[in-house]
């Protein structure tokens, strides 16, 4: 069975366990095309595994996961294959240190054979253009900075032409004012239309540029909607207890 | 002394040729059976894990000069005896074997814990860009677990350099076998033991200065 024509990332009754301890249970949910999903909540509340689980980075324990028309828990998915078409960002960075900027971002492309040594050289210097590094591009990651570094690995995942991104509170590691750097650089992609699904603490960024707002807290979707209805008429108790204690 | 430099020198320059030959092979087979066991030792596999360990664990329970022995004798013996066909082994093949199992098992543990060093982040961020296990493997984390595992490995390096001395006792004519020869000739124990090991830190001393040029070169906040 294939995910429908316009949803990009379906989940259904996605259930994860960590030895005996239950993380996620039954967790539903569907990104249309383009669509921006932030998703809030305390944390241990199980937003990075589920995020985790969509790439397969974790194995479920039930449940299925389709993106585009890949079954990523189906067993004999070709993983590799799946995972190029499911950008990654991390809250660490997770460059790698002993590559360039340049071949950080080049690397993927060229020895997975989708673009050859120079076409992907040209690609990453567009892409590191857009993120705002491309002088950069021939320094280590370690003379970078966090909002530098997070960019770099943005045009990194960007590189392999991924049709959804996911983010895993790509900010929560980095000095305040670099923040706003890395924020404009997805608000950038949100508005050309990249399909994204994006934990975050930053609720002004979330309520800006989602298109629906979850509120994960207990291994359950606490609450769904946009940002409005989330933000400014919360009805979960949870959701309420969350807003108060960060807002 | 300057007699026996003058008279015996090219004989023991030619053993001393013939101990670094058993070393360069050794390393060479060394590293790659350590790369194996290391890799075994780390992938997501309990099998896998398991063969790493009892590899690991036999060799170095078992002194080299046992597993010498075994090797230059055992085998042969167990071939003919045994499965009926005849296998001769020359002391420099034995030699390289045992040297080779020897550090290979010490390789293996020193590069599982150079591969678990690295930062899980690392392997993560690559298999979420598509490529596969062996690849993030020697594109990504196999240059980063090197760096950190040059010490120990250049270590390992000279004690196997070291230990072929021990594969003097099934008569390979490395540089102690010859020594022991110069000995009997000239009765002169002490200039031939001292000379002797005067070549040793000589040529262990430019590996290790070697090995800190080397680390110097490979660490990150020096441009290649
Ligand atoms: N590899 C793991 N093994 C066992 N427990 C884990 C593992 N990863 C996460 N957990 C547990 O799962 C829960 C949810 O974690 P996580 O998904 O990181 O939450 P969040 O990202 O919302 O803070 C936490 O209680 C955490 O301790
Ligand atoms: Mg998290």
């Amino acid at each position: 069975m294939i995910a429908k024509d316009n949803i990009k990332i379906s989940v259904q009754h996605l259930y994860k366990d960590f030895g005996k301890t239950n993380i996620l249970s039954d967790i539903s949910l569907d990104v249309r095309e383009g669509e921006v999903v932030c998703i809030i909540g305390p944390s241990g509340g199980g937003k990075s595994t589920f995020l985790r689980c969509i790439n397969k980075l974790e194995e479920v324990t039930k449940g299925q996961i389709f993106v585009d028309d890949y079954e990523i828990t189906d067993k004999k998915v070709d993983i590799n294959q799946a995972r190029q078409n499911i950008g990654m960002v991390f809250q660490q960075f997770n460059l790698f240190p002993h590559k360039t900027v340049l071949e950080n971002v080049m690397l993927a492309p060229v020895d997975r054979k989708l673009l050859t040594k120079e076409e992907a050289k040209t690609r990453a210097m567009e892409l590191l253009k857009r993120v705002g590094i491309e002088e950069k591009a021939n320094e280590y990651p370690h003379s970078l900075s966090g909002g530098q570094q997070q960019r770099v690995a943005i045009a990194r995942a960007l590189a392999m032409n991924p049709d959804v991104m996911l983010f895993d509170e790509p900010t929560s590691a980095l000095d305040p004012e670099m923040v706003g750097e890395v924020l404009a650089v997805m608000k950038e992609l949100a508005e050309q239309g990249m399909t994204m699904v994006i934990v975050t603490h930053e609720m002004g960024f979330a309520r800006d540029v989602a298109d629906r707002v979850l509120l994960f807290a207990d291994g359950v979707i606490a609450e769904e909607g946009t940002p409005k209805e989330i933000f400014d008429n919360p009805q979960n108790k949870r959701t309420q207890d969350f807003l108060a204690a960060v807002l | 002394m300057f007699e026996i430099i003058t008279k015996f020198g090219p004989t023991l320059l030619e053993a001393m040729g013939k101990t670094l030959t058993m070393a360069f092979y050794s390393l060479i087979f060394a590293s790659i059976i350590g790369l194996f066991f290391g890799v075994l030792a780390v992938v997501k596999s309990k099998i896998c894990n398991i063969i790493s360990q009892v590899f690991v664990d036999i060799i170095r329970g078992v002194p080299m000069i046992v597993l010498a022995y075994f090797v230059f004798f055992g085998i042969p013996y167990a071939c003919k005896n045994m499965l009926g066909f005849n296998l001769t082994l020359s002391a420099l093949e034995a030699g390289i074997i045992c040297l080779s199992l020897n550090c290979g098992a010490y390789m293996a543990e020193i590069i599982r814990g150079g591969i678990q060093a690295v930062p899980k982040g690392q392997m993560e961020a690559a298999r979420s860009l598509g490529l596969p296990y062996l690849t993030s493997m020697r594109q990504i984390i196999l240059p980063q677990a090197i760096r950190t595992m040059i010490p120990s490995i250049i270590n390992q390096f000279i004690i196997t350099l070291k230990d072929t001395s021990i594969l003097s006792i099934i008569g390979f004519p490395e540089l102690v076998n010859s020594a022991k020869g110069v000995v009997a000739l000239t009765f002169k124990s002490f200039q031939v033991w001292a000379i002797v090991g005067i070549m040793y830190l000589i040529i262990i001393t430019i590996l290790s200065k070697l090995a800190k040029v080397l680390e110097r070169r490979l660490s990150y906040d020096r441009k290649r």
